[in-house]
């Protein structure tokens, strides 16, 4: 993210050939699904997540010209994404709520388990847990990304990401096994105020914005 | 209801460390975020995309400023 042009092809005044506006648009279309998906798990609510991602769209279509061609766009976005989350987080205080539309779609059903693990369960908890592990989480386990690329995202160091994946991990799956998964109402306000304590930190020290 | 079950086997919170192998459910963020990858954009995305190439991106402020009218 660093506007320093020294390497750069590109006029200083951040003027982009037609073609380096082409490619960087349809670059930009083809990570559009994945910035929904990466955004429904932040903050669980479609409607606020897709409103999230019109966001990152135009502040990655404003700074265009601090796009790397050959790096990753879905990473390069996703800190974006990542960083328009916790501000809104902060201003707005909304709240992670759940995606009726996952409700009731078995996940899985292990052998030896009466009930099977539900689609919902794991989205529940998923929203319960801190923002900070929520993400760490999602980028490696769900978006496919390396411990080093959700570094770079997060801005933390690579051992931090595999810390904050391994305790989500572990309370996913305390959460699960236990049938300990909040419920809609009360429990979300305990969750939520975990996670706004832990953003303050996340937003503080980390955001990867600030770095050069 | 379907989250109150009782633990069979061995499960993955064992003394082998934060990231042993993948929990059973770990499939599940997958399916999560996949379902959502795999939806059919929304005609707003389009109209979104549609409407980038009017904003110089050059203006970055302005183009900022669109953004917040837009998203409500």
């Amino acid at each position: 993210m660093s506007d320093g042009p020294a390497n750069d092809e590109r006029e200083p005044g951040g003027s982009l050939s037609a073609i380096d506006k082409a490619s960087f648009k349809r670059e930009l279309t083809d990570v559009v699904p994945h910035l929904r998906a990466f955004a429904r798990g932040l903050c669980g609510r479609p409607d606020l997540a897709d409103d999230l991602v019109q966001e990152t769209l135009l502040k990655a279509w404003a700074a265009q010209d601090r796009f790397e061609p050959g790096t990753s766009m879905r990473a390069w976005t996703f800190v974006i994404l990542r960083n328009a989350y916790l501000t809104d987080m902060r201003r707005n205080r909304f709240r992670g709520e759940y995606d009726e539309g996952v409700a009731e779609r078995i996940l899985t059903a292990p052998a030896g388990q009466e009930e099977p693990i539900h689609l919902s369960d794991l989205h529940r908890a998923l929203l319960t847990l801190p923002a900070e592990r929520r993400e760490a989480l999602l980028l490696v386990g769900a978006g496919g990304f390396s411990y080093e690329e959700a570094a770079q995202i997060c801005g933390c160091a690579v051992g931090t990401i595999k810390s904050r994946v391994g305790r989500a991990r572990a309370a996913l799956t305390e959460m699960l096994a236990n049938g300990s998964i909040p419920r809609r109402s009360s429990d979300d306000d305990v969750a939520h105020s975990a996670i706004l304590e832990e953003l303050d930190e996340v937003a503080a020290g980390n955001g990867v914005s600030s770095r050069p | 209801m379907a989250s109150n079950f009782n633990q069979g086997g061995s499960n993955g919170e064992g003394d082998d460390g934060a990231h042993s192998r993948p929990p059973e459910w770990a499939d599940g963020l997958k399916q999560l975020y996949d379902s959502v990858v795999e939806e059919a954009l929304p005609d707003s995305f389009k109209d979104l995309l549609d409407r980038l190439d009017a904003i110089d991106p050059a203006r970055g402020k302005g183009a900022a400023r669109d953004g917040r009218d837009t998203s409500q």
